[in-house]
This record gives structure tokens, sequence and C-alpha cells, in this order.
């Protein structure tokens, strides 16, 4: 699904935040990355996401050749992918349902089926009954999962999160982590950036450590 | 009964974990990456297009409803400068219409050859009746000239000593004159003058000319107004949108970073443009009859004591139109510039 052939990205202040990164993430795996701050995780899910090009080498994304998209095709692109932040990016403005269908909407999906897939996405997520609210009336992991919902209502093939745990205690960590486990089994690719190790020790998935813009480790534990 | 026992095993496991288990349509995922907008037919594109313009412009209307003071300055704003040229040119044409029904009393004076005799000076005005481009005419002859000279002027004694009549015969002609036609009435000026009997032949229509010299003056003021106050008009729309973008900069982030198109993220700013050019157009037209109404009665007894048929006209049907047309368009456009220069500085990253 995802496949990185020594690929740099330097910043124009010069900074080396990648650095000949190469790795290959198959259909369907779920792997973590992890690294210390400013190892260059946000960065690689950026070149991902599109979000930047990467200087030197080249990413490959579901067959597509990233250097190859052009500005036009990148909102079409990005559709196929499902991203979580750390700070959820959600709308307060609208209500719950409304942040879910943004893709959907985006999407020019009809407006029968937005409802149908908000819901589901919403019920698979523990939600459903929130639908009407405004999200700043849910708490800090409420939030984090309508973020979710919002991700794999648009059914990406690949789901990206960066530190989705980051502002959760450990319980509500572990059970965002459970979520993503759920999408995986169903198919869905998952490469979660995070830096909670305790966490993602006690669940079997491959690991991919960053150091310094340098992939150091790829295994099933870190170190 | 074993098999059965398993079954209903089963059975209820999947009743007690849908939590568990992915809802149908998410487990049917997308294999293969698009960078094309999805296939649709023809009328689908269609109908999700429009619902989705009318889901936008309707959104962007709540918007501004909903800051009801803010919207309120800003639609006042373009109303006054909208008003300002769309009111002048209500104006030139009031003007317009009542210099046509003046332009109706002009009259030539014809002064006969001294020497013509008086029965050949009667004739040519008979004469010049039967022409269609006069209506009427009026002879006056030298005796009445000279009594009225002589009762006006206070020359009478000395006009006493005067052993003949100075004075030649006088034709006041009105020419047939539809609206406006100075051009034609020129023509039959000229045609007078250039017949034997006649000496002069003088139009009274100086001030008609400098009326419509006037009104030429009138009209280019209205498009140098609206040119310049158009470009205050689209000054004000795109930095209002501006702002607005500005203010929804994080929701235009998260658009993108979920497949937002910029065409997508364009839309809800440029009906913003549209409703507050409307808006303002629609205030505009308002100020106007206001103005026109209060101004009513004092140019209704100002005019009757010139003219009958004149009252004061406002914009009809049309030109309110194109005040709202033009509006819109100028919200457009305003927005336009302000979401080109600052959308895409709105990147995620
Ligand atoms: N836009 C940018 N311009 C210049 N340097 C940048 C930019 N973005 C990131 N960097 C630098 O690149 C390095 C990698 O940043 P990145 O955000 O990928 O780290 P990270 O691993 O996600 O860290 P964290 O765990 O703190 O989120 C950092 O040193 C950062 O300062
Ligand atoms: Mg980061």
């Amino acid at each position: 699904m995802i496949t990185f052939d020594r690929v740099s990205k330097r910043y124009e202040s010069g900074h080396d935040a990648l650095n000949q990164v190469t790795f290959d993430l198959a259909d369907g795996e779920m792997a973590f990355m992890t690294g210390h701050s400013g190892a260059g995780k946000s960065t690689l899910l950026k070149l991902i996401m599109l979000m930047d090009r990467c200087t030197r080498g080249q990413v490959v994304v579901s067959g597509q050749n990233l250097t190859r998209i052009k500005r036009r095709q990148i909102p079409y692109y990005r559709r196929n992918i499902g991203l979580v932040f750390q700070d959820h990016q959600l709308l307060f403005d609208r209500t719950v349902f409304d942040n879910v269908a943004l893709p959907l909407v985006i999407a020019g999906a009809q407006p029968r089926d937005i409802g149908r897939r908000v819901r589901a996405a919403l019920d698979k997520v523990g939600l459903l009954k929130k639908e009407k609210l405004n999200p700043m009336a849910l708490s800090g992991g409420e939030q984090q999962r309508v973020g979710i919902a919002r991700a794999v209502v648009n059914k990406p093939a690949l789901l990206l999160a960066d530190e989705p745990t980051g502002n959760l205690d450990p319980k509500l960590s572990s059970e965002i982590m459970q979520l993503f486990e759920h999408f995986n089994q169903v198919g869905v690719t998952v490469l979660v950036a995070t830096h909670d190790l305790s966490l993602i020790a006690r669940l079997n998935h491959r690991i991919l450590t960053l150091s310094k813009g340098r992939l150091i480790n790829d295994g099933t534990r870190y170190g | 009964m074993m098999v059965r026992g398993m079954d209903s095993n089963r059975q209820s496991e999947r009743r007690q974990a849908p939590r568990n288990q992915l809802p149908g349509h998410l487990e049917r995922r997308r294999n293969d990456f698009r960078v094309r907008k999805a296939p649709q037919k023809i009328y689908q594109r269609v109908r999700g297009y429009l619902s989705n313009h009318r889901d936008v412009a309707l959104l962007s209307l709540t918007r501004l409803l909903g800051t009801p003071a803010a919207s309120l300055m800003t639609w006042s704003v373009i109303a006054i400068a909208l008003a300002l040229p769309a009111g002048l040119y209500v104006f030139l044409q009031n003007a317009q219409q009542l210099s046509s029904d003046w332009d109706r009393t002009a009259q030539i004076s014809v002064y006969t050859s001294l020497g013509l005799a008086p029965e050949k000076s009667l004739a040519l005005s008979k004469s010049l009746k039967t022409r269609p481009d006069i209506k009427e005419v009026q002879y006056i002859s030298p005796e009445q000239a000279l009594s009225e000279f002589r009762s006006l002027s206070g020359f009478g004694e000395a006009l006493e000593y005067l052993s003949e009549n100075p004075l030649p015969a006088v034709i006041v002609v009105y020419p047939q004159t539809t609206q406006g036609s100075v051009a034609a009435t020129e023509v039959l000026l000229e045609d007078l003058r250039a017949m034997p009997e006649v000496d002069q032949a003088e139009l009274d229509i100086k001030w008609v000319k400098r009326l419509y010299g006037l009104m030429a003056l009138g009209q280019r003021a209205v498009m140098i107004l609206g040119v310049v106050l158009s470009l205050a008009v689209l000054l004000v729309i795109g930095n209002t949108v501006r702002l607005a973008i500005e203010s929804r900069r994080a929701e235009i982030v998260v658009v993108k970073l979920v497949g937002g198109t910029d065409g997508f993220v364009r839309r809800p700013f440029l009906y913003t443009g549209i409703w507050y050019g409307i808006g303002g157009g629609v205030l505009a037209w308002v100020m106007i009859n206001l103005v026109l109404f209060w101004l009513y009665r004092p140019v209704a007894e100002l005019v009757s004591s010139y003219s009958s048929g004149f009252t004061l006209a406002g914009l009809d049907l049309s030109a309110t139109l194109i005040l709202l047309c033009l509006s819109a368009a100028l919200g457009w456009m305003g927005a336009w510039i302000a979401v080109g220069r600052h959308l895409s500085d709105i990147e995620p990253g």
C-alpha cells in the first residue's frame, strides 16, 4: 500500500526532517511509527497526504507515484485516505453529524447515503446518540472518536493517525487503538504515529522507529 | 441437535457483538486509489451539483444573517455606493422627460424681408402652415409688431416721428416636434432661412441645447461615478470576504485535508460575496425609492406650474433588475478577488 524508497525531506530552513527513509507497508497491514519529538513522524505522514513533497526519493501509495500527482488531483487523491489528528480538528460551528458528513458532502454523495453512512460510522465509534450535539459539548475522548468517524466515513483504504491519543488517558488511548485495530481487521491499512510506547508494546503490530529523520528500527518490537 | 445448538450459539454471538463488527458497508473498502472524480451519471452529477450550490448559498446567507449588525453595516456601505450613481441616473431620466416636454414648446421666429408686401407675407404664413413639420403658425403683421413694440419698449413717442413702419411681418412657427427632435427642428430652421422671402429665422432653442449638453455631461458623470463606486464596492466586498476567509482558516484546512477541491473551498465565499452584493443592491433600491417618495410632492407642486403630464419616475422594472444583477455581479467579482488572493495561502501543513 505504501512504499518509501530512499525518501529525504529537507525543509527550506536546511533542516533534514527525513533522511533516506525506505520501507514498505503492505496492503491491509497495521503499523505504528514512533520516535523522539522532532524525529520526522509528522513529516512522513505529510508526505503521504501530499501536504508536502519529498525532496529526494519517491513515495508510492497504492501504485500511485506521488511525484506524478498534479496539484489539481490532490483533493481526489486525499479522498482515499482517512486522517486522524492529535487535536481532532473538529469544526465547532456545526453538529457532530455535520462534522462526520463533511468528507461525504465534499465527495458529492447523495443525501440518503450521507445519513446512512454517517450513522454507521458514528455507531462504530459508539457515538450514535450524540449526532445532534456540538462537538464542543463532548469530552476529549469523544471528540477524538468523532474525528475517527470522520476519517473512516468515506471508506478509505488507508487510515493515517498522527498522535491520536496524545491528549487522552491510558484507558481512552487503548480504546482508540482498539478502534484502529478493528478497522485493520476489516482490511484497512493503518499507520499510527505515536509516542505512547507502553501502549504499542502491548499490541502486537509492526513498529517503525524514526530517529533524527532516519528509520533506525523496523520490527514488531520497539528498540 | 448439536449442530443446531452451535448454530444458535453463533447467531447470538453475532447479535451481541455488533459493536465489534463494522457495519456492512464499511467492510467493502476501496482498494483502488482514485485521483479523479468518481464516475457518475450526468443527471446525478448535475443534481448533486445543484443541490450543493443551493445548500452552500443558503448556508452563506444564514451566516450573514447570523451576524446581522455587521452584515447590515456592510450592506449599507455597498448600498450607499450603489445608490449614488443609480440615484443620479434616476434624476437624469426625470430631467430628460421634463426637457422633452419643454422641447415641444420650442418656437421659431421668422422675420420676413423688409420690403415684402403684406399679402405676400400672409401667403407665406399660410403656405408654411401646410408643411407637415409645422404644427402651428402665428402671423404678426408689421402694425401689430409695432404696437406691441410701442407698448413694451417705452419708445412710444419717438416712434411717432417715424414716417413708416420699420418692422417686418413676423411669422411665429411652432414645429411639429416629436420627442427630442432638436435635429429635425434644426433642418426646418435651415429650410426657412433659405427662403427668399425670409430675412431671418431664429430658433429659441439655445437653452434646450444647453440643457441637453448638461444632461450628456450628467450621463458621463453617472458613468464615471458608477465605475469609481463599483470599484469601491469591489474593494469593500473583497475586504469583507478576506476577513471571512481569515476567520474560517481552520475549516478551510480541514476541508482541504478531507479532499475538498479548490472549487468547493471557494464556493461559500463566492456566495457570501453575491449575498453582500444583492443585499446592497436591495438596500440601494430602497434608499432611492425613499428619497423619491420624499421628493414626490414638492416636485409635483413645482412642475405643475410649468407642464402638465410630468410625474416623478422611479426605477422601472428593467432598471431594478439591472441594479440587482449588477450588484450581485460586483459581489461575486469582489469575492473572486479576495478568494484568488487569499485562499491559496491557506494550505494544510
Ligand atoms: N514546515 C517546516 N519548516 C521547517 N522545519 C520543519 C517544518 N516542519 C517540521 N520541521 C522540522 O522537521 C523536524 C521533524 O518534524 P516533525 O513534525 O516531523 O517531527 P515529529 O516526529 O512529528 O515530532 P513530534 O513528535 O514532536 O510531533 C523537526 O525538527 C521540525 O522542527
Ligand atoms: Mg508530530
